[in-house]
């Protein structure tokens, strides 16, 4: 008879250290983290459009809010989610339908995500935000 | 290749696919707003107003919430089921979620259409 008390036994040991996972890994944890930031994020975001859309002092009001560099920051992070969970997504699309889905390939692709997401960051954040 | 007969109710397939399909219409949508944006520069109330106001931009944003609704109602399910395991407060959260997404949309539809 196998002896169930000895599963409880097995040691624990997770490593929680995000940059010790290989890129694909990386990548995936990160789709997961900008996915549900972008979720709570929606909140504040719609928050951000009535006001914007509401009237001639709306808009006002709005603009002098963004332009305040805390409130910044915070929408250029969650631009970055948003443009992570799109890479990260259309690459998923991808691997779907079995394309790039051998080892080198999975890890060239998930670095070009990273990369792009946050050149995209970069580029959008400079012409939307400032 | 082994061929595997899919079985069941189906609808963790019907899951799959609706974040899928939404996944795309919310990608295309992303591309036709930075255009729109970079086309029309909206930097005052009326440019961007008018931005919104647009029918086709009105009804291509319904779409990209609707979307968001089943997509994100996908994922944050996802994230429950991974790492919540009570199941009476796994429940309460995957009402919240939909309740919050719901209620995302309902917003969404108003601030649309009062533009």
């Amino acid at each position: 008879m196998p002896d169930a008390s000895l599963k409880k036994k097995r040691p624990l040991w997770y490593n929680l250290n995000l940059l010790d996972l290989p890129l694909p890994g990386l990548v995936s944890i990160l789709h997961r983290i900008s996915g549900a930031a972008l979720f709570f994020g929606l909140l504040w975001f719609l928050f951000l459009l009535d006001m914007s859309l509401a009237s001639e002092e709306g808009y006002a009001r709005f603009a002098r809010y963004v332009s305040q560099p805390l409130v910044k920051l915070a929408l250029a992070v969650l631009l970055w989610a948003y443009l992570h969970h799109f890479c990260a997504g259309i690459r998923y699309l991808f691997l779907d339908i079995d394309k790039g889905v051998d080892l080198a390939t999975a890890r060239a692709t998930s670095g070009l995500v990273l990369a792009v997401s946050l050149a995209l960051t970069v580029i959008l954040g400079w012409g939307l935000l400032w | 290749m082994v061929t595997r007969t899919v079985v069941g109710a189906h609808y963790g397939l019907r899951g799959w696919l609706a974040q899928r399909i939404s996944a795309v219409v919310m990608a295309i949508y992303t591309i036709v707003l930075v255009v729109a944006l970079a086309a029309t520069r909206p930097a005052e109330y009326a440019t961007w107003k008018a931005l919104f106001g647009h029918g086709l931009m009105r009804l291509a944003t319904l779409l990209f919430i609707v979307s968001v609704l089943l997509h994100a109602w996908v994922g944050m399910r996802d994230i429950l089921m991974d790492y919540i395991k009570p199941a009476g407060l796994r429940l309460a959260l995957h009402v919240a979620v939909i309740l919050l997404l719901v209620g995302y949309a309902g917003w969404a539809a108003q601030i649309l259409w009062r533009t």
